[in-house]
């Protein structure tokens, strides 16, 4: 139960002022620029528009500016943001064959066709302290200006695929694509509502979620098929204009893991698969997706449920952070009438336990 | 021919071809480019807003492990426009972000291109130049991730 409390008032606007205080810090310092925060801190900026489930890298910033860094706090001043908006509709689905590579990494195959270019990454680093990072000359690439322009890139699934001894997602599903923004999901979610629901979820949680079934919880044998960055053209077919027009182009990641089946009654043995996708360079995000993802599809692949990252209720209903972050830090308000009516309770039980100890002494002791 | 000429769905299908080209340039373009290419042209004729500038929301699909049915991913902002010239042809914009003034220019340039008397300046001093920084920047990027290659080799083993 909540009740108004007054005589806050005050106290909350001094508080907040305070907060701006402290957001700009030493004042010494130049303030920074939401463009820097999109230059050079690019992850952050990437997993506040993957949780905040809205690409705008402008806006991103700026909410994580206005968070001091906080990203919970900016994914929610992002959702928020977004409910000010009208839709206008919906894309055609992004073609990620006909992604412009910035990365392509395959762990199942070694010489695939279009090859692996490693990107901007942190694999291989030593994770030691670089105190040189704004040193001139340290951050200056070495292009290679022999290469060859590629057609689009096949993806490994397809290499299996010719085989079959990869399952083939079914390109129908019945009426449109679910949409969680709408209407809230029910059990058990088809793959479409689970995967949007896995897209915008925390990735912290999918990240213990993932490694909870490589330790043994609901174990799938997985392999990084592919994973995938780089920038994909998107499409939306406006009314009023007559055709698709393109809006631009967006960063992705995609990670495609490969996993062992043994088969059942009805499916041969083949190797199932298990998708992310995120905005951004987001490939944590992309592999621990991929993880669950695979995990929740248990059910539908006639594979017992016993794990914790197959419970589809359990893992889609805490998924989200913005969500989560709300009820949890609630307990934090003022909860003085919820207190007060345990408080009498518990003096009531208490001198209900103590006239009872009060009873049985006296009768002891007669 | 006399059949082909008379389809209108044939001879919009170029119309339309050349406008989604022109759109998904300026979509990808900056807007300080935009304008510097659209500052230089003389006399321009001035478009005005069919309805107000507008943000709004696209949900962006993905396909079920790359390649099977679609699903939402998630949303972005995009901003539309409608500019019409004085001579009657209204050109239409969406792009991606919030920058109201770039989805201006870029149904401005809609807009000038269906006109006769402008494509050909539109084409050659707007488009083709603002396409060119583009094919410049795709290729900076390309020939620098085209550096982190790997080109696997085995060791042979010393058998006969």
């Amino acid at each position: 139960m909540y009740v108004a409390v007054k005589g806050g008032e005050r106290a909350i606007d001094a508080a907040h002022r305070l907060l701006a205080r402290a957001r700009r810090g030493d004042r010494s310092l130049p303030p920074v620029e939401s463009a820097q925060i999109v230059e050079q801190l690019t992850l952050a900026v990437d997993r506040v528009m993957v949780e905040g489930s809205l690409y705008d890298r402008e806006l991103a910033a700026t909410a994580i500016k206005q968070a001091r860094g906080d990203l919970i706090e900016a994914i929610f001043l992002v959702r928020a943001y977004r409910t000010t908006l009208a839709r206008f509709g919906y894309s055609d689905p992004v073609e990620t064959r006909e992604m412009k590579l910035a990365r392509r990494i395959s762990a199942t195959f070694k010489d695939l066709p279009g090859g692996q270019v490693l990107g901007p990454t942190f694999d291989y680093t030593h994770r030691l302290i670089d105190f040189d990072t704004d040193e001139p000359g340290s951050d200056d690439a070495s292009p290679d200006h022999a290469y060859k322009e590629r057609a689009a890139t096949p993806r490994v699934a397809e290499l299996l695929a010719d085989e079959g001894l990869i399952e083939r997602p079914s390109d129908s599903i019945d009426g449109p694509p679910a949409d969680i923004t709408r209407e809230a999901p029910t059990f058990p979610a088809r793959r479409d509502a689970r995967l949007q629901t896995l897209a915008r979820a925390d990735e912290g949680y999918l990240l213990s979620l993932g490694y909870s079934t490589q330790r043994g919880y609901g174990r799938s044998h997985p392999f990084v098929g592919e994973i995938r960055f780089g920038e994909v053209d998107i499409e939306f077919f406006a009314e009023e204009v007559g055709f698709a027009v393109p809006l631009g182009r967006i960063r992705l990641t995609e990670c495609e893991m490969v996993n062992q089946f043994k088969g059942s009654g009805t499916a041969p043995p083949q190797f199932t698969t298990g998708y992310g996708l995120a905005f951004g360079q987001s490939e944590r995000k992309a592999i621990a997706m991929a993880l669950v993802d695979r995990a929740l599809r248990a059910q539908e692949l006639g594979e017992e449920c016993v794990a914790p990252a197959q419970d589809q209720e359990f893992v889609l209903s805490h998924a989200d952070n913005v969500q989560a972050t709300g009820f949890v830090e609630h307990l934090k308000l003022p909860h003085y009438v919820d207190f007060q009516s345990e408080l009498s309770l518990v003096r009531l039980l208490r001198a209900e336990f103590d006239a009872a100890q009060t009873t049985l002494a006296r009768e002891a002791a007669e | 021919m006399l059949v082909l000429a008379k389809d209108m769905r044939i001879e919009s299908e170029t119309e339309t071809a050349g406008r989604r080209r022109v759109m998904a340039v300026l979509a990808r373009s900056e807007r300080v480019d935009i304008d510097k290419q659209i500052g230089a042209i003389e006399a321009l004729p001035r478009g005005r807003n069919v309805r107000p500038v507008q943000i709004g929301l696209v949900m962006l699909r993905g396909r079920i492990a790359g390649i099977g049915a679609p699903f939402n991913l998630g949303e972005a902002t995009v901003t539309r426009a409608v500019v019409r010239l004085p001579t009657g042809e209204t050109g239409f914009s969406y792009v991606f972000g919030r920058d109201e003034e770039k989805a201006n220019r870029a149904a401005l340039v809609d807009a000038l291109w269906q006109c006769p008397k402008w494509r050909a300046t539109v084409e050659s001093e707007i488009i083709a130049p603002l396409a060119q920084m583009l094919r410049r920047k795709d290729a900076v990027a390309a020939a620098e991730t085209a550096a982190t290659r790997v080109d696997f080799f085995t060791l042979v083993r010393g058998e006969d």
